[in-house]
């Protein structure tokens, strides 16, 4: 009849159901004061969300600068023509409105003389323009260009084909439409084998260009100027024809002239380590040659560099915010659990009069105040990673949440929990027993 | 006839400091408990009555002198000993119930059985029996505030029998009750004599203090007089 003082059994199933058990009754501690505790865990639930949330957005952001330098190429060095400084414009005499600057045919036979480990070197003109489809018009950027312009720049074409050399030699009247022109001028025709019209020439529609990585509303990334959304691609050689020299643009009821020869060159360098110190010697031989400062040299490996040193700091930035936040949320914990304690001192008190021995009134203490980050950490992950996909819809900027990141974050608020809720648990397992329970 | 008593007090002293006074609460007090004896302990207050009552009920440790408890001196033990001594060798009841609000009537019972590490099923089938026996079985699952003041008390009894403790010790049992309730609870202490239990119940209440087969007086931290009756 008399029951026995000692276990029946037990094995190794009994801790996990004494750990179960801890569980169990700190959920009914905890429910017993639900707003205190939905309070402390907001402090949680906001750090590890804005961590995770803005990891994604810094990381979509840098991933976008990224993947537009790779765009330009590694290998590469591009070279731009830069309208000069107004105090170094020289004007031959006060008549003459034609600006003359930029780079020269003559540039590109200089590198290519000097420079050795430079092999293709792409050359071509930009035009603003209005393309037309019949009545459909788009405002674009005409590229005139070689046909091994995709290969150099990591552009791929969609359907249909890039212009040929033979087309380049022959100046025919042929383009590639970029992928938001073909959408905007044939909204359900098919492209190929249409004409569009630039000013007075028609040009046949023979490929269309896949999409860009996508942009974000920053047109400037790192200093790199995003390319256009609206392009279209001609024959350099059919440009020279059609448009000379000279460029006339109207503006504000004057004419104003521009003489470019040519708006961009990208070099190709074949050795990657040395595609910093030919950069150096390129600008070597154009400063020979150009009097005044009208070209730009652009290095994507530098600029690939300084985008990763920039997310760098950015990180250790989020870091900060992250490890504060949680600081604060670890914090509030302790403050709500020494309250804790200091309310249930009486029933510290029973415990041990029951048998509780000093690391069961530990455990019991630090379990709700893991419990109670753990909570605050599972729902900053679900708000963490849902606020990033409202961003990607409302705002149209890319998120990317690494796997790692939430998983982090858990971990972490986990780990506030035992730190923060040692404290208390301590404090409150080192009570006398015989004050805790005259405790009123 | 006299077996070896189960409880045994030889010469404990237990002096406080209390600020720049030292107390002395007990004064070299000796005392022998046998299996199965119902013992009132009364006295004036500040007699000595609560601290004797911490050191039966290994809340507290003696300046000097020795306890032993069954075949154990847990007079020097450590904390984590004396917690398991606790736990599974005496039971407590208290003047205000002090069960834990959040927790059922059958999760109250269980406490001590958790932290003697019983498997769950096991413990909850012991739980509901000793429930049973002090009449709550229709009450499992209420909380203690649903309860009556005799209901929590019964309660309480419940929760000092499910480890089958060597001694029951009982602070005023009755104190917070009305005396309709008060007696059926001095009726289960009867009763739980007559099944064998060794009880110790400090009380001021002399008619109570009659009841019990055994009633030692404390006064300034000795034993007064100590007379037993059958």
């Amino acid at each position: 009849m008399n029951p026995p003082s000692t276990p029946p059994s037990s094995g190794s199933g009994l801790a996990f159901s004494r750990i179960k058990r801890s569980f169990r009754l700190g959920v009914k501690s905890l429910w017993l004061h639900r707003l205190r505790s939905l309070l402390t865990v907001l402090g949680i639930v906001f750090g590890v969300c804005s961590v995770i949330a803005m990891l994604a957005i810094g990381e979509g952001a840098s991933f976008e600068a990224q993947e537009q330098i790779k765009n330009l190429g590694s290998q590469n060095i591009i070279l731009r023509s830069v309208k000069p400084p107004d105090d170094q414009k020289i004007s031959a005499s006060p008549g003459d409105r034609i600006l003359d600057y930029g780079l020269q045919y003559a540039d590109i036979k200089r590198i290519k003389a000097t420079i050795p480990g430079v092999t293709v070197v792409v050359p071509g003109r930009v035009l603003r323009e209005y393309v037309w489809h019949i009545s459909r018009r788009a405002d674009c950027e005409v590229l005139a260009t070689v046909p091994w312009y995709p290969q150099m720049r990591n552009q791929r074409v969609a359907t249909g084909r890039f212009f040929t050399e033979r087309e380049m030699e022959r100046a025919v009247n042929v383009c590639v439409l970029g992928a938001e022109m073909a959408a905007k001028l044939f909204p359900l025709e098919v492209p190929l084998g249409r004409d569009v019209r630039v000013g007075s020439a028609y040009y046949r529609v023979i490929g269309v260009m896949e999409p860009l990585v996508k942009n974000s509303k920053t047109d400037d990334t790192q200093g790199v100027a995003a390319p256009p959304a609206n392009r279209m691609f001609i024959p350099l050689s059919t440009a020279r024809t059609r448009y000379g020299e000279i460029l006339v643009k109207q503006r504000s009821g004057s004419f104003e002239a521009e003489k470019v020869a040519l708006h961009e060159v990208t070099v190709k360098v074949h050795d990657p380590a040395a595609v910093v110190d030919i950069s150096l010697a390129i600008k070597d031989v154009l400063d020979r040659n150009h009097k005044k400062q009208d070209f730009d040299i652009i290095v994507p490996l530098e600029l690939l560099k300084r985008a990763e040193r920039t997310k760098q700091i950015f990180n250790i930035v989020l870091g900060s915010i992250a490890a504060i936040s949680l600081l604060v949320g670890g914090i509030g914990i302790m403050n709500i659990m020494l309250a804790n304690v200091t309310e249930r001192t009486r029933e510290i008190g029973i415990r041990r009069a029951l048998g509780a021995r000093r690391r069961d009134i530990i455990t019991q203490f630090v379990v709700e105040a893991v419990m109670l980050s753990g909570a605050g950490g599972l729902i900053g992950v679900a708000l963490g990673v849902g606020i990033p996909f409202l961003v990607t819809h409302f705002a149209d900027m890319l998120t990317i949440v690494t796997f790692w990141s939430p998983l982090l974050a858990f971990t972490i608020s986990g780990l506030v929990g035992i730190v923060f809720g040692l404290y208390p648990a301590i404090r409150a397992a080192n009570m006398d027993p015989v004050e805790a329970l005259r405790h009123e | 006839m006299p077996a070896a008593p189960i409880a045994r007090l030889d010469n404990v002293r237990k002096t406080y400091q209390m600020g720049l006074v030292i107390v002395e609460a007990l004064r070299g007090l000796t005392l022998d408990i046998h299996q199965g004896e119902y013992i009132s302990i009364m006295g004036p207050s500040g007699c000595g009555k609560s601290t004797l009552l911490n050191l039966l009920g290994c809340l507290d440790r003696p300046t000097t002198g020795r306890y032993w408890l069954g075949e154990q001196d847990v007079s020097q033990m450590d904390d984590d000993a004396l917690s398991m001594v606790r736990g599974s060798r005496l039971g407590f009841i208290f003047q205000s119930y002090n069960l834990i609000q959040q927790l059922s009537v059958v999760e109250n019972i269980e406490i001590p059985l958790y932290y003697l590490g019983w498997p769950e099923a096991e413990s909850r089938a012991m739980a509901t029996k000793l429930a049973a026996r002090v009449g709550l079985e229709k009450r499992l699952d209420h909380k203690p505030y649903e309860l009556s003041g005799g209901q929590q008390q019964r309660v309480a009894i419940a929760r000092a029998l499910v480890n089958d403790p060597l001694v029951i010790l009982a602070d005023e049992p009755t104190g917070n009750l009305d005396s309709t309730s008060g007696a059926d609870i001095l009726k289960l202490f009867d009763e739980l004599h007559q099944q064998g239990k060794t009880i110790i119940m400090v009380t001021h209440d002399e008619h109570i203090g009659q009841r019990t087969r055994r009633a030692i007086r404390l006064r300034d931290g000795v034993v007064e007089s100590d007379v037993k009756r059958n």
